[in-house]
C-alpha cells in the first residue's frame, strides 16, 4: 500500500492533503462525562431539512427523553429533552454559525433529577421489520453524527427502497484535531458493530465496509476484534488523507465505484453512515433511548486540557470548555473559535453557542494555528488543482468568480465543489478560495430567487398588458360597431329623406 | 463583486493552512540554483559575479519602480516575495557570463517592465519574463549576446582579479581572442553552413568540447548541467515542481535528436550534444516549469513540455539561430491558455466532457 501510494504520488494521482492531524494527545485521554448543566439551549434546526416544530408549552415539565419538538416534513428529525426539567422559553438564540444570527430554540431548565421517561427497547432488533427499525430511528431523532446531521432514518428507508447492497461506514475522521469517532471505536467497538449489523438488517445491504484511517491503529484493532465472527462487517484500514471521510471519496476508495455527479450513493447501491451514528442507532433501537447526548472533542492550542467529552445536546460551548479545564491564560491568546473541524468547521462569534447533534468538536485556536495573512495574487502554481479531491480547477473558478462570471464558474464545476478546503489549505498565496466558492454559490442562489421573482412579475405585467390590449380592442370594436350602426342609420335616414324629397 | 466585498463576509473554512507561501517556494527555487551559480562564479570569475548581481538588482529596481508607478501599496511585501529576484537570477543564468553591465540593466527592464508588469504583475504575465528578456536581447544585440568565454581555470591565462573583472564588466572591452569561443551549437551551425559536416567539424582542433561538469564555454545555465540537474531533482523532491514538464521537454529534444542522429550522424547532432547544450537542462527544470506561464494540469504540462522540446530541436536544427530553447519556451507560453482550455482534469463523477457518469446497470460492489 505504501509503495503504491508513493507510485501514485509520483504519477501525480494524489488528491487531497496531508495536514498535521493534531489528534493526540486528545485522542488518548479517557472520555470525560460532563454533568448536566443548569440550562440547555435546544435549536429547533439541528439537522438538514425542515426545522422541528415545538410540541411543548412554556412552563411544561418534561422528563429526560421526552419529545419536545416533532419532525416537520419529509426530511426532518424530532428533538428530545436531554434531561428532566421545565421548559422556560421558546425563543431565539445565537445559532452555531459564523454570522451570529439567531435561530428559534427551546430552553430547558434542568431539575437535577435526570429522570427518564418510560423506555421501550427491543431485545432482538433482528426480528423487527426493517420499516419498524426505520420508524424507531426516526422517532429517536437520530441524525448523522459526522457533521452534516442528515436524518438517519430518511437514509435507511431510502436505502431499503433503492435496494442498496453495500453499507459504507465512515470511521475515517479525516478532519485534523477531532478524535471523538476514534475514541468511540476504541471504547465502544462492540456497540458500533452491533449498530452496523442493525443497519445491515434495516437496509438489506449484504456487506458493511468500515473505512478507518490508518492513523488510528488502536481503533482498527478494537473494531477488528469486535467484528470478528461477523463476516458481513469488514474493517478496512484506509490511508490517512484529507478528505478521506468525504462520502464520494470514501466510496471510491472502498468500493472502486464513483458516484455519478448529480447522483446519490444509493444510485450505485451504496449508503454511507458514520460510526458514531451506528452507536446512536443501536442505543435508539435496543434501549429505546433518543439521541440526547454526544461525544465531542475539545482541542486547539488554547484548550488547557484537550480531550473527548460526552456532552448533553444543548449545552453551551462556554460550559463545555469550562468543564474541560478552561482556556490557557484565560483565553488571552485565543484567535478563533471553531465548531467542528478546522477544515470544514464553522467559526463562531462567541462561546455562548449550544452544542447541537452534529457538533463533533469545539476548537480554540491561537494565532499560530490560524495564521491569518493577507492574500497575495495567484501565481498559478497549480497546488490547488493537485489537491482538489473532485478534480476541479479552483484557481480558474476563483478568477471567474472575481469577475462575477458565475456562469463560467459553473461550467468549470462549481456545483461539484464539496467545500472541503484542500485548495485554500495548500494555496501559497493564501487566497480564501472556499470563501469565493461559498460566496458564488450564495450569489447564484440569490440570482435564482431574483429570476423567479422577475419572471413572476414579468408574467403578471404581460397578463396586465394583454388584458389592457384586449379591453382596448373590445372597446374599439364596440365603438366601431356603434359608429357603423349610427352611420347605417344616418344613411338610411338620408336615403329616406332623399326619397321623400324626390 | 470585488474582492473587498467578498472578504467582508464571515471567514469561511478552512481554519488551518499548510504553511506554504510564495516566498518559501521562490526561496527553494533559488536554493536549487545556488550550486550551479557558485560553480559558474568559479568558472568565469568576477565579471560573471558582477553580471549576476546587477541583473538581479536591476530586476528588483524595475519591479519597485513599476509597483510605485502603479500605486501598489504593498511594495515591500510584493518586492520581497522573491519572484523578481528569481527572474533576474534565471536571466543571469542564461546570459553570456562576461556580458557588459548594460546588458544586465536592459535585460532587467525588459524582463520586469515589458515581460511582467505591463501584463498586470505577478501571476498575470503570458510569457516567461526571463526568456522575453533573453530573446529581446539576443535579437537586438546579437554580438555581445553570442560572445562566449572559455572557462578560465582551464585556460593558460590568469583569471581577472576583482578590479580587472570590474573593468571588463563596466567598459565592455573586446575580449582577447584566445578566450573568446563559440558555443557548440553555434560552432557546428556555422561549420555546417560552410559545408563542413559534423564528422570533420567536431574533429577539428577548435571544436568546443562537451562536458557534464561544465569545462566548456557557455552560460551558467549550460556549463554546469550536472549541478542544474541536481537542483532540478531537488525541486521535484520537495514538491515545488512535478517531473512531468522537465521529462517532457527532455524527451521532446532527445527523441527527434536520437532518430535523426542515427539516420544521418554527419548532419544531425547527437542526443548528448543537444541535452548538454543551449541550457537545455536549465530550460527543462527551471524555465519550462514556471508556474505562471505553463499549464496547470499534468497532462497539459506534458503537451507543453513536448512542444518546447520539439520546437527547440527544430529551431536548433533548421532555424536561423543556433539556440532554440528561449524561442520554444515563448512559443509554447503563447499556447498555454489554449492547452489549459482543452486539457482539464476529469471531475469526479463526470466523464472527460463534463457529463455525469451513467448509473451502472448492476448496482453495487
Amino acid at each position: 500500500m505504501g509503495f503504491m501510494n508513493l507510485f501514485k504520488h509520483f504519477l501525480g494521482d494524489d488528491w487531497g492533503v496531508h495536514p498535521d492531524d493534531h489528534k493526540r494527545p486528545a485522542a488518548d485521554q479517557p472520555v470525560r462525562v460532563m454533568p448536566v448543566p443548569a440550562k440547555l439551549y435546544l435549536p429547533l434546526q439541528q439537522h438538514l431539512g425542515g426545522a422541528a416544530r415545538p410540541s411543548v408549552l412554556v412552563g411544561q415539565k418534561v422528563k429526560k427523553g421526552e419529545m419536545i419538538a416533532e419532525a416537520q416534513g419529509m426530511v426532518s428529525a424530532p428533538l428530545h429533552a436531554p434531561t428532566s426539567g421545565t421548559i422556560t422559553a421558546v425563543t431565539e438564540i445565537t445559532a452555531p454559525h459564523p454570522s451570529g444570527l439567531t435561530l428559534p430554540a427551546i430552553i430547558l431548565e434542568a431539575d437535577g433529577a435526570d429522570e427518564w421517561i418510560e423506555l421501550h427497547g427491543c431485545d432482538d432488533p433482528f426480528a423487527l421489520d426493517p420499516a419498524e427499525i426505520g420508524k424507531r430511528v426516526a422517532d429517536a431523532g437520530v441524525v448523522g453524527l459526522g457533521g452534516a446531521a442528515f436524518p438517519s432514518a430518511v437514509k435507511l428507508i431510502g436505502a431499503s427502497r433503492a435496494k442498496v447492497t453495500t453499507l459504507v461506514m465512515n470511521g475515517g475522521e479525516c478532519e485534523p484535531y477531532l478524535s471523538c469517532d476514534d475514541r468511540l471505536m476504541r471504547d465502544a467497538a462492540a456497540g458500533i458493530v452491533d449498530g452496523i449489523r442493525i443497519m445491515l438488517h434495516a437496509t438489506g445491504a449484504k456487506v458493511a465496509l468500515v473505512g478507518i484511517e490508518d492513523n488510528k491503529p488502536e481503533a482498527i484493532v478494537a473494531m477488528q476484534a469486535a467484528a470478528s465472527g461477523f463476516d458481513a462487517v469488514q474493517i478496512r484500514p484506509v490511508p490517512a488523507r484529507y478528505p478521506m471521510g468525504s462520502e464520494k471519496q470514501l466510496i471510491q476508495v472502498l468500493t472502486g465505484i464513483e458516484v455519478p455527479a448529480d447522483g446519490r450513493p444509493a444510485d450505485i447501491g451504496v449508503i454511507v453512515h458514520n460510526v458514531g451514528t451506528a452507536l446512536a442507532l443501536r442505543t435508539a433501537v435496543r434501549e429505546g433511548k433518543p439521541l440526547i447526548s454526544r461525544l465531542l472533542t475539545v482541542n486547539g492550542n488554547c484548550a488547557s486540557q484537550p480531550g473527548n467529552i460526552e456532552v448533553r445536546v444543548g449545552t453551551l460551548a462556554e460550559e463545555v470548555i469550562a468543564f474541560a479545564g478552561g482556556l490557557k491564560g484565560d483565553g488571552l491568546g485565543l484567535a478563533r473559535r471553531v465548531m467542528g473541524g478546522p477544515m470544514m468547521g464553522m467559526q463562531i462569534p462567541h462561546w455562548r453557542v449550544p452544542v447541537v447533534k452534529g457538533t463533533s468538536g469545539i476548537l480554540a485556536f491561537d494565532t499560530v494555528e490560524v495564521a491569518e495573512q493577507e492574500p497575495n495574487p495567484c501565481i498559478r502554481c497549480g497546488s490547488c488543482v493537485k489537491a482538489c479531491p473532485m478534480g476541479l480547477l479552483p484557481l480558474e473558478m476563483s478568477s471567474r468568480i472575481r469577475n462575477e462570471a458565475y456562469g463560467e464558474a459553473i461550467d468549470l464545476g462549481l456545483k461539484d465543489c464539496i467545500a472541503c478546503g484542500c485548495c485554500a489549505y495548500v494555496c501559497p498565496s493564501k487566497i480564501p478560495l472556499v470563501q469565493y466558492f461559498v460566496h458564488a454559490k450564495g450569489e447564484l442562489a440569490a440570482q435564482d430567487r431574483a429570476k423567479l421573482r422577475t419572471d413572476a412579475t414579468k408574467k403578471l405585467a404581460l397578463q396586465r398588458q394583454e388584458r389592457l390590449e384586449r379591453e382596448a380592442r373590445e372597446k374599439a370594436e364596440a365603438n366601431a360597431k356603434r359608429k357603423a350602426e349610427r352611420e347605417a342609420a344616418a344613411a338610411a335616414k338620408a336615403a329616406a329623406q332623399a326619397e321623400s324629397v324626390g | 463583486m470585488n474582492s473587498a466585498a467578498i472578504s467582508a463576509q464571515p471567514i469561511a473554512s478552512p481554519h488551518a493552512h499548510g504553511g506554504n507561501s510564495v516566498t518559501r517556494t521562490m526561496f527553494r527555487v533559488q536554493m536549487a540554483l545556488v550550486p550551479a551559480t557558485f560553480y559558474g562564479f568559479w568558472l568565469f570569475g568576477w565579471p560573471s559575479f558582477f553580471l549576476w548581481l546587477l541583473t538581479i538588482l536591476s530586476c528588483l529596481g524595475f519591479e519597485a519602480l513599476s509597483l510605485k508607478m502603479m500605486g501598489v501599496t504593498r511594495i515591500k511585501a510584493t518586492l520581497f516575495d522573491g519572484s523578481a529576484l528569481l527572474t533576474g537570477w534565471l536571466l543571469a543564468m542564461a546570459l553570456p557570463p562576461w556580458a557588459p553591465w548594460w546588458v544586465a540593466v536592459v535585460g532587467g527592464f525588459i524582463a520586469i517592465v515589458i515581460g511582467k508588469q505591463v501584463f498586470g504583475g505577478v501571476g498575470q504575465n503570458v510569457f516567461n519574463p526571463a526568456m522575453v528578456a533573453r530573446v529581446a536581447l539576443l535579437v537586438s544585440f546579437p554580438v555581445p549576446l553570442t560572445m562566449w568565454v572559455s572557462p578560465l581555470p582551464l585556460t593558460p591565462l590568469a583569471a581577472p582579479d576583482f578590479i580587472d573583472g570590474l573593468r571588463i564588466f563596466l567598459t565592455s572591452l573586446p575580449q582577447p581572442d584566445a578566450m573568446a569561443s563559440a558555443s557548440l551549437l553555434g560552432y557546428t551551425k556555422t561549420e555546417l553552413s560552410r559545408g563542413i559536416d559534423l564528422f570533420h567539424s567536431l574533429a577539428g582542433d577548435h571544436a568546443p568540447v562537451l562536458s557534464w561538469i561544465g569545462a566548456r564555454s557557455g552560460s551558467f545555465g549550460e556549463s554546469a548541467s550536472l549541478l542544474i540537474l541536481a537542483g532540478g531533482l531537488y525541486l521535484i523532491g520537495v514538491g515545488i515542481i512535478s517531473w512531468h514538464t522537465p521529462a517532457a521537454v527532455l524527451a521532446g529534444i532527445a527523441i527527434p535528436a536520437a532518430i535523426s542522429h542515427s539516420v544521418d550522424p554527419a548532419h544531425y547532432l547527437s542526443v548528448s550534444a543537444h541535452l548538454l547544450s543551449g541550457a537545455a537542462i536549465l530550460g527543462a527544470f527551471f524555465i519550462a516549469t514556471d508556474y505562471v506561464t505553463s499549464p496547470n494540469t499534468t497532462s497539459g504540462q506534458i503537451v507543453f513540455g513536448l512542444g518546447i522540446g520539439l520546437l527547440t530541436w527544430i529551431i536548433r536544427t533548421w532555424g536561423g539561430y543556433p539556440e532554440g530553447m528561449a524561442f520554444a519556451v515563448l512559443l509554447m507560453n503563447a499556447l498555454t491558455p489554449v492547452i489549459d482550455r482543452f486539457i482539464k482534469p476529469r471531475i469526479l463523477g463526470r466523464d472527460r466532457k463534463g457529463k455525469p457518469l451513467d448509473i451502472p446497470e448492476g448496482k453495487g460492489a
